[in-house]
C-alpha cells in the first residue's frame, strides 16, 4: 500500500500499523529515574526464592525457640520471662514420685520426643538445645568475617610485601581444617561457652580474608577508585568507603554459608565431650551420652528417639542455614566463592 | 618443560615457610596456653615433690625461654622424636606408626565412595541441567553437606547395627588385610565419604557444565559423534582437570572427618587417639598429629598444583 504524500510516494507504509502499535504510554519518566540499588535488587530476588524463604522460617522458629524455651536472666534480672519449654530441661523427672517416667521412656504425648538417659525431657532439651550452637555459629560469624574483612582489605590494598607476609599466614592456617584447631584451643583452654567462641574464631577469619584480598585486587583497578585517590581521598576512607563495599558480595555469601559449619563444628565438639560441660542440654553433648547407649547395647528395645531427635534439630538447622546461603549467593549473583565446608566435620 | 620444573621447584620452595608456620602455629597453641605438661603429671600425680617436679622441667627443658623449647621440640621432630606419650611413657612416634594404618585404610574408602558416586552423579546433573535429574541431584548435595558427619554415623548405626543386625556396632579386631574388612568399612566409609562425595558432585556439575559450553562440543557434535562419546571421551576428561584442584581440600575434609566418625565407630585410628589425647591433654600427642594433619594437607596441596599443571597444558608457569 502506498500513501501519496505531494510528489514523493512512500512506499511499504501502512499509517494503520502505527495507531495499532502497542503504545509507549506506559513509559514514564518516573519508571527510568527511579534504579533499583544493586542491594535493593538482590534483596528482592532474595524475598522470591522460595527454598531460602523457607530456610529463612524454619531459622527463625528454631532460634525463637531456643530464646523463649525458659526464661533467661543476667545477673539476676529477668529479660526474658516466657517459657515455651514443658518441662526444665534440667530436672530428673523420674526423681518425682507422681511422674511416670523412666529413663529412655518412649515418646508419649505427654513427652512428645520422649526421655533420655537420666530421664529428662527430651523435646525441652532439644527446643532450648539450639540456644549454644546458634548463638555461638552467629557470634563466631560477625566476628570473623569482620576481623578477615579488615585483614584481607589491607592485603589487598597495599600488596607488596605487606600482602607477601599476611597471605603466607593465610595459608598456613589452611593448613588446617577449621575443627582441628578448634578442638586443640578448646582442649588448652577448657570447656565453656567463650571459650568454644574463640577456638572458632581465632583462626576462623582466614577464609574470608582470602576472599575479600581476591576481590579487592579486582576492585582496585577501577577507575572510580584512581579518582578517589586524585581528589586527595585517605587510604583508610578509599578501602573502607569506596572499595570494600563493592567487593563485599563473595564475602556475605561466605559468612551464610559459614553460620552452619560453626554450628556442626560446635555440635562436633559437644558431641566429642569437647563442647559444653557434660550434662547441659546442646544438640551435640546430648548426642554424646546417647552414644554410649548405643554402642553398649541397651538392652530391650533402643531408645532411637535419643539419637534421631537432637541430631534431626542440627540436621535441620544447618541445612536452612545452607538453603539461605544458596539463596544469597543467587541473589547477588556472586561468582562461585568455593561453596565447601572448611573442615567442619 | 623446563617452566614445568621451574613451577614444581618454585611451588616446593613455598612449602617451606607454610610448612615452618604450621609448626609455629602447633607449638604456639600447646605453649601459649597456661601450665606445661609437668603441671598435668602433678595434677595426675599430686604426690609429687617439688624437687622431682624441678628436675622433670629441667629434663624436658620447660624452664628454657620459649624459642629455645621451641627449637629443641622442632629439631626432634625433624628427626621423627616427637617426646613420650605423658602418662604411659611410649614414644608418641610409635603410636602414631600404630595409628595410622586404619585412619589410611578409612580415608582411602571414604575418598573411592565420594569418588564413585559424586562423578557419575556430577556427569548426570549437568547432562541433565535444570531439569528434574539436576534438582535431585541437587538436594541429595544439600543433604550430604548440611548432615553432621557425627549423627550420620549414629543414624548408621542404629539402623545398619542395631535394627538390621548387618554390621557389628564396634568393628571387630581383624588385621586391616583381612578382605573381611572392607565390610567393616563400610559404615565408617559411607559417613566420612557423604561430605566430600556432596561438594565433588557439585563441582563436577558445574565443571561439567561449563566445558559442555564450548565450542568443541559443538564441533564434536556437528561431526556426527555420539551424545554418549562426546561426553564420556571430551567433555568428562576436559572437566576432571579441574576436580583435582579439590583433592587437597577432600584430603582436609577426611582428615577432620576421621576426628568425629572414628570416634563414633571406635575406629581404632589416629582421629580418635587425637580426641583421647585431647581428654588427657596429652601435649605431645596432640602436637604431634596436629603436625601430621597439617603437612599431610601441605603435601597433598603441592601434588594436587603439580598434577593439575602436569594435566593442563594451558597453565602458564610463571
Amino acid at each position: 500500500m502506498a500513501t501519496e504524500r505531494g510528489r514523493i510516494q512512500i512506499s511499504g507504509f501502512d499509517p494503520d500499523r502505527v495507531t495499532e502499535r502497542e503504545s509507549l504510554s506506559d513509559w514514564s519518566d518516573d519508571s527510568s529515574t527511579e534504579t533499583m540499588s544493586r542491594w535493593k535488587r538482590a534483596g528482592v530476588r532474595f524475598v522470591h526464592n522460595y527454598s531460602a524463604m523457607f530456610g529463612v522460617l524454619i531459622v527463625v522458629l528454631m532460634s525463637l525457640a531456643a530464646i523463649f524455651a525458659r526464661p533467661i536472666s543476667i545477673e539476676g534480672f529477668t529479660v526474658q520471662p516466657f517459657s515455651l519449654a514443658p518441662y526444665d530441661p534440667e530436672t530428673i523427672l523420674y526423681l518425682d514420685p507422681s511422674s511416670d517416667v523412666g529413663i529412655y521412656s518412649a515418646p508419649t504425648p505427654d513427652h512428645p520426643m520422649g526421655t533420655d538417659q537420666n530421664g529428662r525431657d527430651l523435646f525441652s532439651r532439644v527446643l532450648i538445645g539450639g540456644r549454644y550452637s546458634i548463638s555461638i555459629g552467629f557470634i563466631v560469624v560477625g566476628l570473623t568475617a569482620s576481623f578477615g574483612m579488615v585483614y584481607g582489605a589491607i592485603a589487598g590494598y597495599y600488596g607488596g610485601w605487606v600482602d607477601e607476609i599476611l597471605m603466607r599466614i593465610v595459608d598456613t592456617i589452611f593448613a588446617f581444617p577449621g575443627l582441628v584447631l578448634a578442638l586443640v584451643i578448646v582442649t588448652m583452654l577448657g570447656k565453656g561457652y567463650w571459650e568454644l567462641i574463640l577456638a572458632f574464631s581465632l583462626f576462623g577469619w582466614a577464609g574470608y580474608a582470602r576472599i575479600i584480598r581476591g576481590e579487592i585486587l579486582q576492585v582496585k583497578q577501577q577507575e572510580y577508585v584512581t579518582a578517589a585517590k586524585a581528589l586527595g581521598a585517605g587510604d583508610f576512607s578509599v578501602i573502607f568507603r569506596h572499595i570494600v563495599p563493592n567487593a563485599m558480595a563473595p564475602l556475605i555469601v561466605q559468612a551464610s554459608l559459614s553460620i552452619g559449619t560453626v554450628v556442626i563444628g560446635v555440635a562436633a565438639l559437644g558431641f566429642l565431650g569437647l563442647g559444653m560441660p557434660p550434662g547441659t542440654a546442646e544438640w551435640g553433648t546430648m548426642l554424646d551420652s546417647t552414644r554410649q547407649t548405643l554402642i553398649q547395647g541397651p538392652g530391650g528395645s533402643i531408645p532411637w528417639w535419643a539419637t534421631v531427635y537432637p541430631g534431626g534439630a542440627i540436621f535441620l538447622f544447618v541445612m536452612s542455614m545452607n538453603m539461605i546461603g544458596d539463596g544469597v549467593n543467587d541473589a547477588l549473583d556472586a561468582q562461585e566463592v568455593g561453596n565447601v565446608r572448611q573442615g567442619g566435620g | 618443560m623446563s617452566g614445568l620444573r621451574r613451577f614444581v621447584l618454585k611451588r616446593l620452595l613455598l612449602t617451606i615457610p607454610i610448612l615452618w608456620g604450621v609448626s609455629v602455629i602447633t607449638f604456639g597453641l600447646v605453649y601459649l596456653t597456661p601450665g606445661d605438661p609437668i603441671d598435668i603429671m602433678v595434677g595426675l600425680d599430686p604426690d609429687m615433690s617439688p624437687t622431682r617436679e624441678a628436675t622433670l622441667r629441667a629434663k624436658h627443658g620447660f624452664d628454657e625461654p620459649v624459642w629455645k623449647q621451641y627449637w629443641l621440640w622442632i629439631s626432634d621432630a625433624a628427626t621423627g622424636d616427637f617426646g613420650e606419650v605423658i602418662q604411659t611413657g611410649r614414644p608418641v612416634s610409635d603410636l602414631i606408626i600404630d595409628r595410622l594404618p586404619p585412619t589410611i585404610a578409612l580415608g582411602l574408602f571414604g575418598w573411592v565412595f565420594g569418588l564413585v558416586i559424586a562423578i557419575p552423579t556430577g556427569i548426570y546433573a549437568a547432562v541433565k541441567k535444570d531439569q528434574l535429574g539436576d534438582t535431585v541431584s541437587r538436594f541429595i548435595a544439600l543433604f550430604g553437606i548440611s548432615v553432621p558427619n557425627f549423627w550420620l554415623g549414629l543414624m548408621l548405626i542404629l539402623v545398619g547395627a542395631l535394627q538390621l543386625g548387618w554390621w557389628p556396632v564396634l568393628p571387630p579386631r581383624v588385621p586391616l588385610t583381612d578382605p573381611e574388612m572392607l565390610w567393616y568399612l563400610v559404615l565408617p566409609g559411607l559417613t566420612i565419604g557423604s561430605a566430600s562425595a556432596a561438594t565433588l558432585m557439585r563441582i563436577m556439575r558445574s565443571s561439567m557444565a561449563e566445558e559442555m559450553n564450548k565450542d568443541y562440543v559443538t564441533a564434536a557434535r556437528a561431526k556426527g559423534l555420539p551424545e554418549r562419546t562426546v561426553i564420556l571421551k571430551h567433555v568428562l576428561r576436559n572437566s576432571l582437570i579441574s576436580v583435582t584442584t579439590v583433592a587437597a581440600f577432600l584430603t582436609a575434609n577426611i582428615l577432620a572427618g576421621s576426628v568425629v566418625v572414628e570416634t563414633v565407630f571406635s575406629w581404632p585410628g589416629l582421629g580418635r587417639e587425637f580426641i583421647q589425647a585431647a581428654t588427657a591433654r596429652e601435649v605431645n600427642v596432640i602436637m604431634a598429629i596436629t603436625l601430621f594433619i597439617g603437612a599431610a594437607i601441605i603435601i597433598m596441596n603441592l601434588v594436587a598444583d603439580i598434577v593439575y599443571a602436569v594435566l593442563d597444558p594451558r597453565i602458564r608457569y610463571d
